[in-house]
This record gives structure tokens, C-alpha cells and sequence, in this order.
């Protein structure tokens, strides 16, 4: 008969407003700024420099060698080399950046200059909160660079892959260096 | 209670009181519009909230709850967003015809509420045709919408606008013969004489409403449908169909303009819902005498809202139709229908002389199945229609 379908969508229409009234599991919509979903672990934002240790200058990773700069497709990133080397993780003297820049309005989140980085230290962040008044976004070392403890808490898996290597890196270097050093004391 | 009951008449004779003798009854007068302005006006910022709150629970969102407690403030924001935006003109448009269209929609439409009694002696002018007048100033939307269409020199408001006229000339005509039955009833054309044709209790406790009666129940299902189209509303909402037409006749306004639309949509809306309260649901009366004590028009506020929100409830739950489906509805349903519907209710009217014993029990069946038979044939045959397999002439 016609206008049963009708009747039967009034009911079920007329259901769900009754329901989420009293059935908060029907409410799925998250109210962003009072509740957020933690995010995916392989979500990614805009790029961060891993830094060691405590201290965000003498523990930076990065070697300013500027494949990462190279390999931007939209060109954000800017590095300036500095004069003087400093010690890395291994001992080793390395160049360091004396101006590490990121244009993150024009960063297109590819995640590229993470991939390329052979010292692990440029990672993909996950913060999205970037809304700002003024239209210049260009972050400079010290505000890129984070702890590998924060690496850690937002992408677990890969945090432990990287410190794992690193660290066979630090015992093979030193597993060398004894044995460098054991005939001379022998 | 009678004291509240009157509590607005006996404010607007105070006030217009205290004006000098020669200029009371203008007074008087303005008091009235300024009130049904205010009263809905504000309806109509409520209504745009609840619609929006209500219309996201049917679909188990929240719906707008940011601005201010509960989201209460958001017609605020809505209003204060539409005055600020620009007033975009079109260069080729007609700038006369553009300006004056959505005043042509606006104006008429606050007219129709000055014949509908909102309770007990509450009411503009009672005019002795005074629904031919409602029709009439309720007609004039058309010409508004075309307007609107036609000085916007855009394809889509053009189509949407011929929609509009092909849509509610159509309708008119099942709204209004679903309400000849009403006139034929109450025996007049003044609605205030025809709330009074409604009032007393059949068998002690049933109000004397027309919608207990066989023809009042059809004619309210058909007066209510016909309405929604005639006001543009869901699923009858074609002349502006977003997915298909942009917004049909409101393509090229913006800013206040837009807005204006909007205010006259939902007024003519809640002139009609008006309408139907009082030719139906007995207007301000209470349904039951215990129930006398809530003032006459909180009545008709209620039976108002309810009605309101049954066309909330409607739009949450249907899709639109097609064009040819809206205009097959209306002349090969509808129409139909309210003639039979008309036929009925004079059976109905002309039975009430039988006095033997179960006359209402038969009066009621007669009438019952006098309306079920053709609308259950009718309905088959319309459905049919839509389920055949469709030829399209043109893109095969």
C-alpha cells in the first residue's frame, strides 16, 4: 500500500531522535577541541629534527650534509652549513647546521626528507594544531628540534628500529676501537 | 484564567489607551503588527535552531551546540553573518526585479497572518472571506519566486523558478479543495467563525475538531502535504535542489537578500501550519474541558509546534522527488483524492439526520471505506507508474 515505506522511515527517523537522547553510543561525532582521537601512528604533519640526549644543540643529529634540502619537491627547506664540527654519536667530528629552516606553509607533508635522511634525523611530526594570525610560518632550529624521547611516543615502531641500529652502530664502533687499541697495549 | 487568557488583548486595548482618542485605532492597529511581527519573527529564528538540532539527532549528530548555552545563540550568529556578507548583484541581472523580488515574497506573506485567530479574540481583522484572502496573498509567492528567476538572467534560477510555478500551481489546487469541506462545515469563510463551528464534545469527551471526523482525517493528510509543497519544504523542495540545480531561484542572491527568502519561506510556512491548526486541529480550543486552564493560545502555540515539528520530522526522513513525480502526485493523486474527500464529507454532512441506532458506527465505516477504496486504487496505480521501466527519449 502506499506510504508504508514512508510510515516505516517516519519510525526509524523518529527512533534515532528518541535514541540519542538516551543512547550516547549513537553520538559518534567526537567534540574536537574538549575530546581528540589519539593519532594514527603513521600519521604525519610537517618534518622535526631528532635531537639526543638532553641537550637540543650538542645532541642534534643532524650533519647539515642537505640531501633532505635536495630532495624537498616543493623546496621548503633552507640549511646553512656552520664553520666548526662537532662530535657525533659515534665519536666522529661531523659538520652541523648552522640554520636549519622550514618554510611549513609551503611543506606539502610528503615526508620525503624523512626517507632520505641517512642519519635518522629528520622525522615527520604529528602535530596539526598549526593555525596561527600571521601568515609567515617558518620554523627555525630551535623550534624544529625535538627529543628522540618524543620520537618515541609518537611513532613507537620506527623509534625502536632507529635506536636499535644506532646502538649496533655504537657497539661495532667500539668492538673496533678496542681491538685498534688492544696490540698497541699488548 | 480568563484574565490570562486575554493577558495580550487586555495589554494591546491598555496601550493603545493611552494614545489620544483620534489616533486610537491606528494605534491599536500597529500594536497588533508590531506583536505578530516580534511573536514570529522570533518563531522563525527558533524554528531555524530546532530545525538544525533536531534534524541532527534524527541523523544521531548533535547538530549546532557552540554558540552560547546549547547552541541556543546561533540564529544570532546566522543573522549577524547574513547582514555583513556582500550583496552580490549580478551585472546582466535585472536590478530593479532583482532588489524587489525578495520584498515581493516577504510583504505578502506577513499579510496572511493578520486573518488567523491565535486565540480567544486574538486577531487582526476577521475578514468574512477571510481564507479566500489567505489564498490569495498566499498565490502572490509565485509571482515573487519568478521574480527572483527571471531577473537573475542564470539558467539555473530560471529552471528552478519555472519548478517553483509549475510545482505550486499544482499544489493549490489540493490545498485549497482540501479545505472546502472545512467551509462547507462551519457553513462560513471566516476563520474565527470557523473555530467556533469546531467548538463543543461529541458523546461528552470528544472535541468537535474536524480532524475526528473520516473527511477531517483525510483532508488534514492531504492539507498537510499539499502545504509542504506549497511552502517549499522537503521533500518538495525542488526549485532549489542543491545537487542538481545549485540553489534553483536563490542562485544569485547573497548576503540579506538570501536571508529575506529564507524569513518569507519559513513565514509562509508557518501561515500555512496556522491554517491548518484552524481549519483542523479546532484552532485555540483545548481538547478537553479539565484542560481549559492553559490559556487559548498556548493551545494554539502547541497544536502549532507540533505541526512544525512534524514537517521537521519529514524533511529528516524523505528523499526529494522527481519532477515528474511531484506533478504526477499532485494531479493524478492528490487531486483525485480531495474530490472524493469533498464527496464524503457532504455524505457525512448529510447523514448526521439518521437517527437509528449505530448511525455513527455506519457513518463512520461508509466514510471510512468511501476514502480507503480509491486511495488504496490510486495508490496502486500511481505506484505503477513509478515502478515501470523509465524510456528516456532523448539519451537513448
Amino acid at each position: 500500500m502506499l506510504g508504508r515505506g514512508i510510515i516505516r522511515g517516519l519510525i526509524e527517523t523518529g527512533r534515532n531522535f528518541c535514541g540519542s537522547y538516551h543512547d550516547k553510543e549513537r553520538l559518534t561525532t567526537v567534540q574536537y577541541p574538549e575530546e581528540k582521537l589519539a593519532p594514527q601512528e603513521n600519521a604525519r604533519t610537517i618534518p622535526f629534527l631528532v635531537y639526543d640526549g638532553n641537550d637540543p644543540v650538542a645532541g642534534l643529529r643532524c650533519t647539515a650534509c642537505t640531501i633532505c634540502e635536495q630532495e624537498c619537491p616543493p623546496q621548503c627547506i633552507s640549511i646553512v652549513k656552520d664553520t666548526v664540527k662537532k662530535p657525533d654519536y659515534l665519536g666522529k667530528m661531523q659538520l652541523h647546521p648552522k640554520v636549519f629552516d622550514i618554510d611549513i606553509t609551503v611543506c606539502m607533508s610528503c615526508g620525503i626528507c624523512a626517507e632520505v635522511c641517512p642519519f635518522d634525523s629528520i622525522k615527520m611530526d604529528q602535530v596539526f594544531e598549526l593555525a596561527q594570525g600571521k601568515r609567515s610560518m617558518i620554523l627555525h632550529k630551535n623550534n624544529l628540534a625535538k627529543s628522540n624521547t618524543y620520537f618515541g611516543e609518537i611513532h613507537p615502531t620506527e623509534a625502536a628500529a632507529v635506536n636499535e641500529a644506532r646502538a649496533e652502530e655504537v657497539r661495532k664502533a667500539e668492538a673496533k676501537k678496542a681491538a685498534q687499541a688492544a696490540p698497541v697495549s699488548a | 484564567m480568563n484574565a490570562l487568557d486575554q493577558i495580550f488583548v487586555t495589554i494591546q486595548h491598555w496601550l493603545a489607551g493611552l494614545a489620544p482618542a483620534a489616533v486610537q485605532p491606528l494605534v491599536s492597529m500597529l500594536l497588533i503588527i508590531g506583536g505578530l511581527m516580534g511573536v514570529f519573527g522570533g518563531c522563525f529564528a527558533l524554528t531555524t535552531i530546532i530545525e538544525r538540532k533536531t534534524l541532527g539527532r534524527m541523523q544521531n549528530r548533535f547538530g549546532p551546540n557552540r554558540v552560547g548555552p546549547f547552541g541556543l545563540l546561533q540564529p544570532m550568529a546566522d543573522g549577524l553573518k547574513m547582514l555583513t556578507k556582500e550583496d552580490i548583484v549580478p551585472f546582466s541581472a535585472d536590478h530593479i526585479l532583482h532588489f524587489l523580488a525578495p520584498v515581493a515574497l516577504t510583504v505578502p506573506v506577513w499579510l496572511a497572518f493578520s486573518v488567523l485567530p491565535f486565540g480567544r479574540n486574538m486577531y487582526a481583522i476577521d475578514l468574512d472571506c477571510g481564507i479566500l484572502f489567505f489564498f490569495a496573498i498566499g498565490s502572490t509567492s509565485e509571482l515573487a519566486i519568478f521574480l527572483a528567476g527571471w531577473s537573475s538572467q542564470n539558467k539555473y534560477s530560471l529552471v528552478g523558478a519555472m519548478r517553483a510555478i509549475a510545482q505550486m500551481i499544482s499544489y493549490e489546487v489540493p490545498l485549497v479543495l482540501a479545505s472546502v469541506p472545512v467551509l462547507i462545515a462551519a457553513s462560513s469563510l471566516s476563520l474565527p467563525a470557523i473555530v467556533h463551528a469546531q467548538s463543543g464534545f461529541a458523546l461528552g469527551w470528544v472535541p468537535r475538531w474536524n480532524v475526528f471526523t473520516p473527511w477531517g482525517i483525510a483532508g488534514f493528510a492531504l492539507f498537510m502535504i499539499a502545504a509542504s509543497a506549497e511552502s517549499n519544504r522537503c521533500p518538495f523542495d525542488l526549485p532549489e535542489g542543491e545537487s542538481e540545480l545549485i540553489a534553483g531561484y536563490l542562485t544569485e542572491y547573497s548576503g540579506f537578500k538570501y536571508a529575506l527568502f529564507f524569513l518569507g519561506e519559513y513565514l509562509g510556512l508557518f501561515a500555512v501550519t496556522g491554517l491548518g491548526v484552524t481549519l483542523f486541529l479546532g484552532g485555540w480550543q483545548a481538547p478537553a474541558t479539565w484542560l481549559e486552564w492553559i490559556p487559548s493560545w498556548g493551545w494554539f502555540a502547541l497544536k502549532f509546534g507540533a505541526l512544525i515539528f512534524l514537517f521537521i520530522w519529514v524533511r529528516a526522513t524523505l528523499p526529494r522527488l522527481r519532477l515528474n513525480q511531484l506533478l504526477n502526485f499532485a494531479w493524478k493523486f492528490l487531486v483525485p483524492l480531495a474530490v472524493v474527500n469533498l464527496v464524503v464529507a457532504v455524505a457525512w454532512w448529510q447523514s448526521s439526520v439518521w437517527q437509528f441506532p449505530g448511525a455513527l458506527e455506519v457513518r463512520w465505516l461508509l466514510g471510512t471505506v468511501l476514502l480507503a477504496v480509491p486511495y488504496v486504487w490510486l495508490g496502486r496505480a500511481w505506484n505503477d507508474v513509478e515502478s515501470a521501466p523509465r524510456h528516456y527519449r532523448y539519451a537513448e
